[in-house]
């Protein structure tokens, strides 16, 4: 019987996934070249998917009836516990894609710590997202790199988006404290202990795009206990509006 | 090679072409074809691929918006199917000699045409049912006979794509039903978006054979095998049935059921409004089009970094292999 303790680390991992899907979706139509339209939309899938599953068995350990369509689009921002990270605007292609790499890097990680989980359906969702991360990542890494090093534009933008993106990477690494005896029991995976091989990689990706990690004296936090930005509202009234429209309705 | 002049080559070349449409052969690239047949089926395939790649917009228009996961995920990838579709008929019509940005720079400046249809807004949710089902289902039985036509390439291309369509359409039905045996709002809601798009649908088979420009020749080249008004007239028959089961109306107060040949008979199609749309004014053409333009001009950075990346490593790994030598 799985704990209902896990309810609150499953909604942080499945809210990342549906919101940073939600905000890759957004892309379809209107990308750079067809085949990123293609590749940006099958990301999206992919989170979704991750979102659906996690989402969905975080309504089983809470056992109060709600199933991943409830929890998706009946929760207010409050409710919410995505890094800030995963909900700030699109951007441009520069931020899309950097934050695919960043995110997507942590997510290769932290699937790889979970896919031996205590928890045989926890890891059962890792082994199979992780699968799709490391694709996530192989993409969004070799654009930081054509970015980077492509024209004067494209560096200016890729670290400007580096940059912007920089501050709400630490909240990745930061363990919350109600997932302690978790961690402990070898169901969720230390957060913090992903930063080392994350930075690793990233200092060497970015310093093949010539581009630098920025000096940030501070990161913003909040997502993992629900005080979120500005953007995480309007996000949801969007995603949400015609399911709260039709209370009750199936589809 | 033969000895003989261009003008009785030519001749004898073309003879022998019809002989093989005759035969039902399939024609592959590197085989000699009338310029006429190449610039017909250039015409058509690239048309089919804006069609795919601007049919993007009206449904992306709902992904932010689907009301339950599963509908956003299977939404996601069929927009994403149709990307597929569109890449793939680009490098299908690439096999007649023509470049792709080629085709998309015509697009972009208004010179190509694309399926009038997604020129029609995306106003409600159940758009998205109405869509997959008749705008995918009418679109099937245009590329179903597309799969038997005489360019190995598109052909092909066209067995591929049906199979992917079709899925679209069963999807598109499900959701429709899943509306109307739904709440009375939902119910409303299908069938307000039928009433929407069940004309523009009948449109998407192109005008009256009479009126149709170019079926005789797409027809005598195999490239067409059925005219536009029989194809229609098949696709009314098979979707009325469909209404019938959901218990939903069309829009058509002269809809009649013809015993003699088991034909549902439509009222009489506003062909002003079909040209309207095609001529450019329809109610979204403008904004289609800016928003590929939008998403052309916004993305030219990305394009020129990516080139200027792949310039910079082969100069590279030339410089490396000379160092070598």
């Amino acid at each position: 019987m799985a704990s209902p303790a896990l309810f609150p680390a499953l909604l942080r991992l499945g809210d990342d996934r549906l919101v940073l899907g939600h905000r890759t979706s957004e892309w379809c139509g209107h990308a750079p070249i067809l085949e990123e339209d293609i590749a940006l939309a099958n990301i999206s899938l992919d989170l979704i998917g991750q979102a659906n599953l996690l989402l969905q068995y975080a309504g089983e350990v809470e056992g109060a009836g709600r199933d991943q369509d409830a929890l998706a689009f009946s929760r207010d921002a409050m409710e919410y516990r995505n890094a800030l990270l995963c909900e700030l605007p699109k951007g441009d292609f520069g931020v899309t894609i950097a934050r695919h790499f960043f995110h997507g890097l942590f997510s290769v990680l932290q699937w790889q710590a979970l896919s031996s989980s205590k928890d045989a359906t926890v890891a059962g969702i890792a082994a199979k997202a992780l699968k799709e991360s490391k694709y996530h990542v192989r993409h969004a890494g070799e654009w930081v790199i054509r970015l980077g090093d492509g024209t004067e534009e494209s560096h200016r933008r890729a670290q400007a988006a580096v940059d912007q993106l920089w501050p709400y990477t630490g909240e990745l690494f930061m363990q919350p404290t109600d997932e302690a005896e978790l961690v402990a029991d070898g169901l969720v995976a230390d957060v913090s202990a992903l930063e080392g091989p994350w930075r690793a990689q990233v200092d060497d990706v970015l310093r093949r795009a010539t581009l630098t990690v920025p000096e940030t004296a501070w990161m913003q936090r909040g997502g993992r206990v629900g005080v979120h930005t500005e953007h995480l509202g309007h996000l949801l009234a969007e995603m949400q509006s015609v399911a709260r429209a039709h209370p009750g309705a199936q589809w | 090679m033969t000895t003989q002049t261009p003008v009785a080559d030519d001749a004898a070349r073309l003879a022998a072409f019809e002989a093989r449409i005759a035969a039902d052969e399939s024609i592959e690239p590197k085989d000699w074809m009338p310029e006429r047949y190449r610039s017909q089926l250039i015409r058509m395939m690239s048309q089919h691929a804006h069609s795919e790649v601007v049919g993007m917009l009206p449904e992306g228009n709902w992904i932010t918006r689907a009301p339950s996961l599963r509908r956003k995920m299977i939404l996601l990838a069929k927009v994403q199917d149709e990307g597929g579709h569109g890449l793939y008929i680009y490098c299908g019509t690439e096999t007649l000699g023509v470049d792709r940005q080629e085709l998309v720079q015509q697009l972009l400046d208004g010179k190509a045409k694309y399926s009038s249809i997604f020129n029609y807004p995306t106003l409600s949710w159940a758009d998205i049912g109405a869509i997959g089902w008749l705008v995918d289902g009418a679109a099937i039985v245009n590329q179903t006979m597309l799969a038997k036509a005489s360019y190995g390439p598109y052909a092909r291309a066209m067995v591929r794509i049906c199979k992917e369509e079709n899925f679209h359409k069963k999807q598109g039905y499900e959701f429709m039903v899943t509306l109307a045996r739904g709440t009375p709002a939902q119910k409303a809601m299908a069938q307000e978006s039928l009433n929407r798009w069940w004309w523009p649908s009948l449109m998407m088979f192109g005008p009256h054979d009479a009126d149709s420009p170019n079926s005789d020749e797409l027809k005598k080249w195999g490239v067409k095998r059925k005219s536009n008004d029989e194809l229609r007239q098949r696709f009314v028959n098979l979707t009325i049935a469909q209404v019938k089961a959901i218990d939903l109306t069309v829009p058509d107060p002269d809809l009649r059921y013809d015993e003699a040949s088991g034909d549902w008979i439509t009222g009489p199609i506003d062909w002003d409004e079909f040209w309207r749309v095609v001529k450019g004014h329809g109610p979204c053409n403008s904004e289609r089009l800016g928003a590929r333009r939008k998403a052309h001009d916004e993305g030219r950075w990305v394009r020129d970094a990516a080139m200027a990346y792949a310039e910079k490593q082969q100069r590279n790994n030339r410089e490396t292999t000379e160092r070598q030598q």
